[in-house]
């Protein structure tokens, strides 16, 4: 199935997409990799606030190349998700309505999805220049002296994601490519 | 006769080059990225590979970077032992050509100290391997290396009994737990012998091997078109999302080794494999 859906990522929308749908995203979300997300569990272990409200928000795993003059944002596609499996549970535990990136999940982060009813995107990897395309802003909230790393808020328009595990924890990147397999 | 070249020469090379090759792939690359459109037999692949040649596209004309890893640079020279190189001295020329290449091409800065992990907000220093070679000139190959498929690299210290069939095995583990990681479709560069860091190399270099030029070796020749089928095989498909091309290119770089052992390096690179050349 196609779809059309909003960012803010509603319950109902994210309870309705199965893995194999391809969505496109409309509204606002948030970036952050690595050097961001050990920072956010720094500032939860303080008892602190994380910099951007997460209930509902989807946390996109990228980190942009530089803007040239008068576009909003450089070359722009996801980096590999494992990366930040540690971190995950303890986001989506706080609401984190959804998170794009490529690559595979832990088995901790899938349950994890599951319980919390959310939903794991992939965006092409290296398909940066293309969805540039669908970025209509890009200003950076939080982390700034992290460079790429800090957190950025965007606009988004129509952006292309897949649905990799969905809210039921179905896995495209184990039933796919098993359609395909001649071993 | 000894010919002499400014250090700024290579500096203002590496520069253009490193711009260059994060905006435009190589022709034999554009080429395979087509042919492997028609071969795929899954839609959603089909669609992912379309997507994939668009934005090779949309990164040439616009000047946007093809992926927003720019990477870390890779370089290997080949210097003739006849040309003598003036002024500063060739790394601090190498990595300058990197330092302004990087800033004034809008290329993501990623490397840092690794503990640490302080940006050197440059790039720089470069990885550079030097090579001397008869002749009067210098060959540059700038290939800047992405770190999700660098990530999902393997070396294996084989025993001599595991022959050609560990050799095999080893390149479809490297491969399999790559998987979406690696931004697949890939590219594979193999290095069979020598010692456990010359391996590596060689699976760094075979990256930069030009597509349509084939290995001499008819052993290794056969062993390039197998491990593509196999490969091919194994389901992963663009982005990993299942299909018949997992891989655009196997190739690989063999050394005589050691009585005792059979060391084996895949570098996976990811569809965004990126060099380029130049002689001066
Ligand atoms: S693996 Fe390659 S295509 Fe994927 S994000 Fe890294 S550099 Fe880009």
């Amino acid at each position: 199935m196609d779809y059309h859906i909003n960012a803010p990522v509603s319950k109902e929308d994210a309870q309705k997409l199965k893995a194999g749908d391809y969505v496109y995203l409309t509204g606002t979300i948030y970036t952050a990799r690595d050097a961001a997300h050990k920072r956010m569990k720094e500032t939860l272990d303080k008892n602190e606030n994380l910099p951007f409200n997460i209930k509902g928000n989807v946390i996109y795993y990228m980190g942009p190349s530089p803007a040239r003059e008068g576009r909003p944002i450089g070359s722009a596609g996801p980096t590999t998700a494992s990366r930040m499996d540690r971190y995950t549970p303890q986001l989506l535990d706080l609401g984190l309505g959804a998170m794009i990136g490529k690559g595979k999940r832990s088995k901790e982060v899938i349950e994890s999805i599951v319980k919390n009813q959310s939903v794991y995107f992939a965006a092409v990897g290296g398909a940066g220049a293309l969805l540039s395309k669908c970025i209509l802003s890009s200003e950076v909230i939080a982390y700034e002296d992290l460079g790429t790393e800090a957190i950025r808020c965007l606009e988004i328009k129509e952006f292309p994601v897949i649905v990799v595990i969905d809210s039921k924890g179905n896995n495209l990147y184990e039933s796919a490519p098993a359609q395909f397999r001649e071993e | 006769m000894i010919r002499t070249i400014r250090a700024e020469e290579i500096t203002k090379n590496i520069k253009e080059m490193c711009i260059e090759a994060n905006h435009i792939l190589s022709k034999d690359m554009e080429e395979v990225f087509l042919q492997s459109a028609e071969k795929e037999k899954s839609a959603l692949g089909k669609q992912i590979l379309c997507q994939l040649k668009e934005n090779l596209d949309i990164a040439r004309e616009d000047m946007i970077p093809i992926c927003q890893d720019t990477g870390m640079a890779v370089i290997f020279l080949k210097i003739g032992q006849d040309l003598h190189i003036e002024g500063s001295s060739l790394a601090d020329a190498v990595n300058q050509g990197v330092k302004e290449g990087y800033i004034e091409g809008y290329l993501r800065k990623s490397v840092v100290e690794p503990i640490e992990r302080i940006n050197t907000k440059d790039n720089t220093p470069a990885v550079i391997h030097y090579e001397i070679v008869p002749g009067d000139q210098i060959d540059i190959t700038v290939a800047p290396k992405g770190f999700g498929s660098e990530n999902m690299s393997r070396i294996f210290m084989l025993k001599p009994a595991d022959g050609l069939e560990g050799v095999k095995e080893s390149i479809l583990t490297a491969v399999r737990d790559a998987g979406p990681n690696a931004c697949p479709p890939m590219v594979v560069g193999v290095g069979i012998g020598g010692t456990f860091e010359k391996c590596a190399q060689m699976a760094k270099h075979a990256l930069t091997r030009d597509l349509n030029e084939k290995p001499s070796i008819p052993y290794v020749r056969a062993l390039e078109e197998e491990m593509l089928e196999k490969i091919n095989k194994l389901g992963i498909g663009p982005g990993g999302l299942g299909g018949t091309v997992t891989v655009l290119a196997v190739n690989i770089e063999t050394y005589p080794t050691h009585i005792a052992g059979l060391p084996v390096a895949i570098n996976i690179c990811c569809h965004v494999n990126r060099h380029a050349h130049r002689i001066i």
